[in-house]
């Protein structure tokens, strides 16, 4: 009798998975499991039946000299714009946070660009860098120096497609650091302050380790978003010069729908996913040991 | 030792609209354990933060051995503080919680050992060193936060309602080690409460605040025995004083509704009546006293808590032992000593003197009138009619 009490719980469960189940199994995993079978693939010529050829795809793009390049560009920018953008969300919510005249105001400035879709924002930026009428050229021109070709000079561009990230990006993290900030008691400054602990060593001491949690999730999504968010690409560089700025899922989109090489594509997305994966791995076995969750 | 006096002169804390501390002033002499008394919202916790520092004073002084404290960061002043809701660092294990303020003040480290086990032993939580507060039970985490103060080794202590967050049991056990603490440490205690079981178990001086304003200054005794206003004769004690309106009467003031007998000068009439319900006896119906009928009562073990109506008005008496008296008329009475007078605006008036409700010639009985059981044999053949 108990016993189909409980059966019926454990239909009664898989019945309120099961459209979450269904929704990931049809635009996730079946995708996924696609792209890797693609990857394995070269596609036969005018109906002929596709062509099982093993790790060939990977090793051709091994060989490829534009696949390093992308992918050196990719961890760039991952360095470039991960540690600048957290850093910079956690000084912005750390002042935001403080008593301080019309902070709801700052706040709401600092969240702004967040809001504002990536291709909009990178259509604020394209004036910014601007060759002659641009902002940045005009300030350093009323200084007296001459222009930078920010988007069109190599050694450049991909450090302006980084500041433009870490812009739109910083305002995001910003909210998770101020709602955890905000979960911490004030009493623990109190009783620390009683003590004559400075503001410093407050943060180092407490506020940070409390934030680890905080630090950690926004590590995963700035990592996660370094791989997957280039819309701005488009509107500002479309990977070029020369792919100075390109990233690697940009080259999958070029791959794909620009040379039409549907396999090369799949062998690209597999490798991203790959490396995704054991970074993440990495990271919640050995940051979540020395996290301390409340 | 004389560095561990406080001083308040016409402090005072508003914000914007409210006036949270209304210019009071106090002195608290080293060694003293002092409780700030008050229902919520007067002002209490205000009048403590303000001594730490946590807040700023709107306007007054506040000296801490003889040193104008006033506008200098809580870390200057040489006092510790334990929250209501403890303020312990979570990621942080119990002896780095303990020790926290010491590496704030670069002790150095063989020294912050030592102080460590010899406080933890103190309150016992020697075992639990190495344990996350989350792994404490309330009781433990209240010793943490002890722990914490203590190791400072500031001659005063705040505490803004330690307890409130333990189970009843607990609460009575802390009580006892935090007097016992305190005595032992020779520590200055300024200690925050509503609850005046608190206040009177555990303060060698009670400070009553109301609305902001200090109502009474003194020792749980005087509290007890002399309420300075109806406020405080309402707010010490369990179950609270007995207020009851007069009325002019024909002899004298009545307790209105209550023609008979007079209990006070005429002058009273107006103001009103307080008796504890401890000193209230219950007597005979055909005997002296003022007529009463018995409502109810609730029956808690070592005593019974009767409620009574008389005129208009209710009242409650705690007679020891077990009755069942519910329904019946009797008269009651109190010795002269145990009854207060207050003024229309509920200050106490001493220049009167209530009037006698003694039985004639039963003064000798009537001496200690909380011996419930003669109490009751007087009165058990006019209220316990034979079946
Ligand atoms: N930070 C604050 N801002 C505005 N009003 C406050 C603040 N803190 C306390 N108050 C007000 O001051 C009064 C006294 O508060 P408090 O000292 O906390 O009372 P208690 O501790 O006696 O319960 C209350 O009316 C409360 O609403
Ligand atoms: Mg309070």
């Amino acid at each position: 009798m108990t016993l189909t009490a409980h059966r019926k719980m454990q239909l009664y469960g898989t019945l309120l998975l099961l459209p979450a189940a269904i929704l990931l199994t049809t635009f996730a995993y079946l995708p996924t499991i696609t792209t890797v079978i693609n990857s394995l693939f070269l596609p036969g010529f005018r109906g002929a039946p596709a062509e099982f050829v093993g790790v060939e795809n990977y090793q051709v793009l091994f060989d490829d000299p534009t696949f390093w390049k992308v992918a050196r560009n990719n961890l760039i920018y991952a360095l470039g714009t991960i540690p600048t953008s957290i850093a910079l969300a956690l000084v912005m919510a750390l002042f935001v946070n403080g008593k301080l005249r019309g902070r709801g105001f700052v706040r709401m400035a600092y969240f702004t660009p967040t809001i504002l879709p990536m291709i909009a924002a990178a259509n604020i930026w394209m004036f910014f860098y601007a060759p002659q009428i641009g902002l940045f050229n005009k300030l350093l021109g009323a200084l007296g120096l001459s222009g930078i070709n920010w988007l069109g000079d190599p050694s450049v561009a991909l450090g302006s497609v980084i500041v433009m990230s870490v812009w739109k990006e910083a305002g995001f993290f910003m909210i998770f650091y101020l709602a955890a900030l905000q979960g911490i008691p004030p009493e623990l400054k109190e009783a620390s302050d009683l003590e004559g602990t400075s503001r410093w060593s407050f943060f180092w001491r407490v506020t940070f380790p409390l934030l680890m949690p905080t630090t950690l999730f926004v590590l995963i999504n700035a990592l996660i978003n370094a791989v997957r968010v280039v819309d701005h690409l488009f509107i500002l560089t479309k990977g070029g010069p020369n792919n100075a700025t390109n990233l690697l899922l940009y080259y999958v989109y070029e791959n794909a729908f620009s040379f039409f090489d549907r396999t090369m594509a799949a062998t690209i997305t597999v490798v991203i996913l790959l490396v995704l994966a054991v970074v993440a791995t990495l990271k919640f076995t050995i940051l979540d040991r020395r996290t301390h969750y409340q | 030792m004389s560095q561990s006096r406080i001083r308040l002169e016409r402090v005072t804390k508003r914000w914007d609209a409210t006036m949270a501390v209304d210019d009071i002033s106090f002195d608290v002499t080293p060694g003293q354990f002092v409780i700030l008394l008050g229902p919520s919202g007067c002002g209490k916790s205000t009048t403590l933060r303000m001594i730490a520092g946590l807040e700023e004073a709107t306007s007054g002084q506040i000296h801490i051995g003889g040193r104008d404290v006033t506008r200098l960061p809580p870390g200057d002043r040489g006092l510790s503080m334990v929250f209501q809701s403890y303020a312990l660092f979570p990621h942080l294990s119990v002896a780095d919680n303990i020790v926290f303020g010491l590496r704030s003040r670069k002790v150095p480290r063989q020294e912050q050992r030592q102080r460590l086990a010899k406080v933890a032993e103190l309150v016992d939580l020697t075992a639990y060193l190495d344990r996350k507060p989350a792994q404490l039970s309330g009781g433990q985490r209240q010793r943490v936060a002890l722990a914490r103060a203590v190791i400072s080794e500031h001659p005063i202590c705040l505490m803004d309602e330690p307890l409130s967050n333990l189970d009843a049991r607990l609460r009575s056990d802390m009580r006892r080690e935090i007097k016992a603490l305190q005595s032992r440490l020779n520590m200055t205690v300024v200690y925050v409460t509503h609850d005046q079981v608190e206040a009177m178990s555990m303060g060698d001086r009670v400070i009553l605040m109301q609305h902001g304003t200090i109502v009474q200054d003194g020792t749980p005794d005087e509290l007890y025995n002399r309420p300075a206003s109806a406020f405080a004769a309402s707010f010490i004690g369990s179950p609270a004083m007995n207020l009851l309106p007069l009325a002019a009467g024909e002899q004298g003031a009545v307790i209105q509704g209550e023609p008979t007998p007079p209990v006070a000068p005429l002058n009273a009439a107006g103001g009103q009546l307080g008796v504890r319900p401890e000193d209230i006896e219950l007597r005979p119906a055909s005997a002296f006293g003022v007529l009463a009928r018995v409502l109810s009562e609730e029956y808690l073990g070592a005593d019974t808590i009767v409620h009574l109506a008389i005129g208009e008005h209710t009242l409650r008496a705690r007679l020891t032992g077990k009755h069942a008296l519910a329904g019946q008329q009797c008269r009651i009475g109190w010795p002269t000593k145990a009854a207060h007078l207050f003024d229309a605006n509920g200050r106490r008036r001493d220049d009167l003197t209530p009037y006698s409700l003694d039985l004639p010639g039963a003064e000798s009985q009537l001496s200690s009138p909380l011996s419930g059981s003669s109490q009751t044999s007087l009165l058990a053949p006019q209220l316990y009619p034979q079946h």
